[in-house]
């Protein structure tokens, strides 16, 4: 085993990992404001998938091009699906809540494969492809963006809430739903906003993976398992300890597959999900 | 007004039940139990078109087929002419409904043979049935290699299995050393971790010695995975001259993306069909996609050695706008081949058929199929079907194997990627 193999995948590793971070960050979003797990959520990475192949393949729009109105039809989709659906759901009991974005997973599923057909789709030629060298180390482009533009989202998504206004009531309300109503927040407008972010990171994640992955209804079912695994990891509802853990899950993926063997790859991070759940039930960077 | 409607539907009916049974006496029943609904439909449709294609050609004759049996028309000769009756039925992807239609069209329509079902999960249970019952069961495209292994003795296979394909690989590689003088090297297996996949790796890993082959590396993942970075560094370590692969679709494109990305260039690909098959596969990597070698059961380019296949597939394209696959050309065979056991059988008496079927001896030039013909063992199984091996050249596939077979010379080994243009 030379260090080359072992920083290629070191890099590998890293760059899936800012994707699964950048999905997670939309579901501890999603979480930490209003204790509702979104199981849906694999869903919306898929509906931005293929909004940027429609955008691509009807008129000829590059996904990096039309990053930013993939971004904002998600957001629009998470804010309406909160005022039609969720909102509906905020105060029954948490079985009633499961079910319902549980439901809306098969629904957006079915729909999808109704409306789309069950086939792979895929981004030809768009103005990401090939790959670099870089140190002597190879990196395919795609993948290379899709893991600055997770950085980037992520960072956006960190000064909103620290640096602004709205992000402060958003993190008020987070913190204690009454105490924010008295400091005259209206919770109902946060929690829509904590959809539309959130669903919104996850069609980012899916225009970024859309360059390079396979387009299919049930594609959210490969990424939304090590989503959990990584908001459990991080800690419920922290973006910082989402970001981190993602990449941490990506790495530890890809180099316990090489050094262990592949097919004990997914077991080795299920581990150290277990370890974090016995010994620090909170999260790396969850507040207990 | 809903009255009236309901009369005339019943009008409607019993006039075509009284219609159907006053040509009873020249009609043959045939059962044909297909996914015409649900998430295969669209296969399903595909093979429906092959059957009836099949069935008009041996009640109504077709014109430019002439080395196809039954191409003049007018029934089965040796039953006055009479004519054969498909009767569909829909298993919609579930083995219980399929077990259920299978008795339905046995006890209520009164089928003289089932032939079905494209699913073997669904096949397993129709041909159940059919087994208690003692009616024939035809099954013209099923590959799990279990079927014919359950000591049936009303269960007929026309395409080979799954563990016919894997030999297939080998004889390959056997011949085209012999052929091209050279030694193939090393083999890495590399699959996805559901029973197909592991099924089929297990008997490469065991045919491999003793073909003298050296198998240095076993590699599998999980079927949904979202990268394959570890998976495909692990193989370009082993440094094989070979991989013999069994991937899904998603699995495929992820894993040829991969090593390019990764520059893992062997000597070859060996693909196990599915995956590597499907349309989306050359139409998603382009050029990625070049000379990787795959099995297949059909290719269209066998038309230049085989006239017929252009011939039946101009028929066939005339009704469909679409050519036939390796799917509609196996179940069109399946027809003809319970058709022709029916015709020699001279009855319908089930065991009249099941001893005409066990006689089966169709030679290669009555086929479309690029078997050496159709001919039952004890299971069952035709001994004589095989798979053939396809090339991505030019953005399309080319038969290379068998060799006389074959529209294009064996490309190998694969240029690496850097060196590609």
């Amino acid at each position: 085993m030379t260090a080359e193999i072992l920083l290629q995948t070191l890099a590998s590793g890293v760059l899936i990992g800012l994707i699964y971070a950048l999905v997670a960050i939309g579901l501890t979003m999603i979480f930490g404001v209003m204790d509702i797990v979104n199981f849906a959520h694999g869903e919306f990475l898929m509906l931005g998938m293929y909004a940027s192949f429609w955008l691509f393949a009807l008129f000829a729009l590059d996904p990096m091009l039309t990053l930013p109105l993939t971004v904002l039809m998600l957001f629009a989709f998470g804010v309406l699906l909160y005022k039609f659906v969720i909102r509906r759901i905020i105060d029954a009991p948490m079985l009633s809540q499961i079910f319902t974005t549980f439901g809306l997973m098969i629904l957006l599923r079915g729909a999808a494969q109704f409306f789309w057909k069950p086939d792979f789709r895929s981004i030809e030629n768009s103005w990401v492809s090939g790959s670099v060298k870089l140190a002597g180390i190879q990196l395919g482009k795609p993948q290379l963006v899709a893991g600055l533009g997770a950085i980037a989202v992520t960072w956006l998504v960190h000064a909103f809430l620290t640096r602004t206004k709205l992000g402060a009531a958003l993190e008020a309300t987070a913190a204690d739903k009454e105490a924010a109503q008295l400091m005259g927040i209206d919770s109902n407008r946060m929690f829509s906003l904590a959809w539309g972010i959130g669903a919104a990171c996850a069609g980012a994640a899916g225009v970024l993976l859309a360059t390079f992955f396979p387009i299919f209804p049930e594609v959210g079912a490969n990424f939304i398992l090590l989503a959990f695994v990584v908001v459990n990891l991080g800690g419920f509802g922290s973006v910082t300890g989402a970001f981190w853990a993602g990449i941490l899950v990506g790495v530890i993926e890809v180099m316990g597959g090489l050094l262990l063997g592949p097919q004990f790859k997914l077991a080795v991070v299920l581990v150290l999900f277990l370890a974090v759940l016995m010994f620090r039930p909170q999260g790396l960077m969850g507040k207990s | 007004m809903r009255r009236t409607v309901i009369r005339a539907l019943a009008a409607a009916f019993v006039g075509a039940t009284v219609s159907a049974s006053a040509q009873a006496q020249q009609e043959i029943k045939i059962g044909v139990i297909y996914p015409l609904t649900g998430p295969a439909a669209s296969t399903g449709a595909e093979l429906k078109s092959a059957l009836e294609l099949a069935a008009d050609i041996v009640n109504n004759g077709a014109k430019g087929v002439a080395g196809l049996p039954f191409a003049g028309g007018g029934g089965l000769p040796n039953l006055k002419g009479a004519k054969i009756k498909l009767v569909f039925a829909d298993h919609q992807g579930n083995p219980q409904t399929g077990a259920s239609e299978a008795e339905r069209l046995i006890s209520q329509e009164k089928v003289v043979a089932l032939v079905g079902s494209y699913f073997s999960n669904v096949t397993a249970t129709a041909s159940q049935v059919a087994e208690r019952y003692g009616v024939p069961f035809l099954n013209p495209e099923s590959s799990s290699a279990t079927l014919t292994q359950r000591g049936f003795k009303w269960f007929f296979r026309t395409t080979p299995h799954d563990d016919l394909f894997v030999h297939n690989f080998f004889d390959f590689l056997k011949e085209l050393e012999a052929k091209k003088k050279m030694k193939i090297g090393t083999i890495a297996t590399f699959n996805e971790n559901t029973l197909w996949g592991n099924e089929t790796t297990k008997l490469e890993a065991k045919l491999a010695p003793d073909n003298g082959y050296n198998i240095v590396k076993q590699v599998t993942y999980p079927a949904k995975s979202t990268q394959l970075t570890s998976e495909v560094q692990t193989l370009k370590a082993a440094a094989p001259s070979l991989v013999m692969q069994s991937s899904y679709l998603g699995d495929a494109l992820l894993s040829m993306k991969t090593y390019k990305e990764l520059g893992f260039s062997p000597d070859m690909i060996l693909a196990n069909n599915a995956g590597f098959t499907d349309t989306e596969f050359i139409r998603t990597l382009g050029k990625d996609a070049e000379y990787v070698i795959t099995r297949e059961v059909w290719a269209l380019d066998l038309a230049t050695k085989n006239p017929l296949i252009r011939e039946v597939n101009a028929l066939f394209n005339a009704r469909t706008k679409s050519n036939f696959t390796g799917n509609s050309s196996r179940t069109f065979t399946g027809l003809m081949v319970i058709a022709d056991a029916i015709n020699r059988a001279g009855s319908t008496e089930p065991e009249a058929i099941r001893k005409a079927l066990v006689a089966t001896d169709i030679p290669a030039s009555a086929l479309i199929m690029p078997w050496g013909g159709v001919k039952f063992d004890q299971s069952g199984q035709n001994t004589l079907g095989r798979g053939i091996l396809v090339q991505i050249v030019g953005g399309t596939y080319h038969t290379v194997y068998p060799f006389n077979l074959a529209t294009q010379d064996v490309i190998w080994p694969m240029p690496k990627w850097d060196q590609r243009k």
